[in-house]
């Protein structure tokens, strides 16, 4: 083994990172987004597609998919496509990491979400650990995500483990 | 038909849900998640990161236990939470079966809840998403 490789790839800048809270950044729930949605699942139940299904069956309009938590307004500034699961943000470990896989999500409801919300998600990093696997040095980053709507409620949260490798 | 709250038993099985994703659902997901990774549908950009092959979204496998969800405890009933692990990869055209055991069935501030037990198989019955849900039965 090297020395360099004897370097933690978690760096105190990194660990500074952890429970930083984010802006805000803006979610949009409309029907047609929840319509696609639904459908590259393979969805069958009307209430995803059909309005009228949907407030016959006590929501709001059509409610989000499991899974689903708005789709955040596009800026062209923010730079093409981005990189998966913001794998260029923020501050980068010791030695470059560039392949990533989703390690988990887990997301708690707290109230229905529908076609007409607009939801604001603020995120931070929550944890950050260091190991080897059969892929190599692995960086595993778990991000936290508050959802609230535009009555203020916090409506879901959502966990997100990426493995960097 | 949702599932009632006297049918379940703590241990039971939830009716299974198989999905076969192909590419073409690959692409529809990149659109309606937003992930447009390009491992889950450009064959030689997943081979060039050491993949065998195109592999199948996570979140898409979640939001097939989502929909295993969904479709067994219906409309008035709701998912209070629920999530997965991604500990193996799944192809596209390859069956994925959705999976779950009820392991808890209780009351709490006036809720009927059950906890179970969730995985998504891969076609050599190996859990590759094993996960957990709390539903809430009924109104």
């Amino acid at each position: 083994m090297t020395e360099a490789q004897a370097v933690p790839l978690i760096t105190d800048a990194m660990r500074a990172e952890i429970g930083v809270e984010s802006s805000g950044t803006t979610y949009e729930v409309d029907k047609t987004m929840v319509r696609l949605f639904a459908r590259s699942v393979g969805h069958t139940d009307p209430v995803f597609y059909d309005e009228a299904a949907a407030k016959a069956a006590g929501y709001r309009s059509l409610p989000c998919p499991p899974g689903y938590l708005g789709t955040p307004v596009f800026k062209p500034s923010a730079g093409g496509e981005g990189g998966p699961m913001g794998r260029n943000r923020g501050a980068q470990p010791s030695r470059p990491l560039n392949r990533v896989l989703n390690g988990g999500t887990d997301i708690e409801y707290l109230e229905d979400i529908c076609a007409g919300d607009v939801l604001t998600a603020t995120s931070h990093l929550a944890n950050l650990e260091e190991t080897k696997g059969s892929i190599g040095e692995m960086l595993i980053t778990t991000n936290k995500t508050v959802y609230k709507n535009q009555d203020g409620k916090v409506v879901a949260i959502s966990t997100g483990t990426a493995i960097r490798y | 038909m949702a599932v009632t709250w006297d049918e379940i038993t703590e241990g039971m099985s939830v009716p299974e849900l198989k999905k076969k994703p192909s590419t073409q659902q690959l692409v529809i997901w990149a659109a309606g998640s937003g992930d447009f990774y390009q491992i889950h549908y450009d064959k030689d950009f997943a081979v060039g990161t050491g993949l065998t092959n195109i592999i199948v979204h996570g979140a898409l496998k979640n939001a097939f236990l989502g929909q295993f969800l969904h479709d067994w405890v219906g409309n008035e009933g709701r998912i209070k939470s629920y999530g997965c692990s991604y500990r193996g990869m799944d192809y596209p055209n390859d069956e994925y079966t959705c999976k779950g055991t009820v392991t808890k069935k209780y009351e709490k501030d006036g809720e009927k809840l059950v906890d179970l037990e969730i995985w998504g198989e891969n076609p050599e019955g190996k859990k590759t998403t094993p996960g957990h849900a709390t539903l809430r039965i009924g109104k």
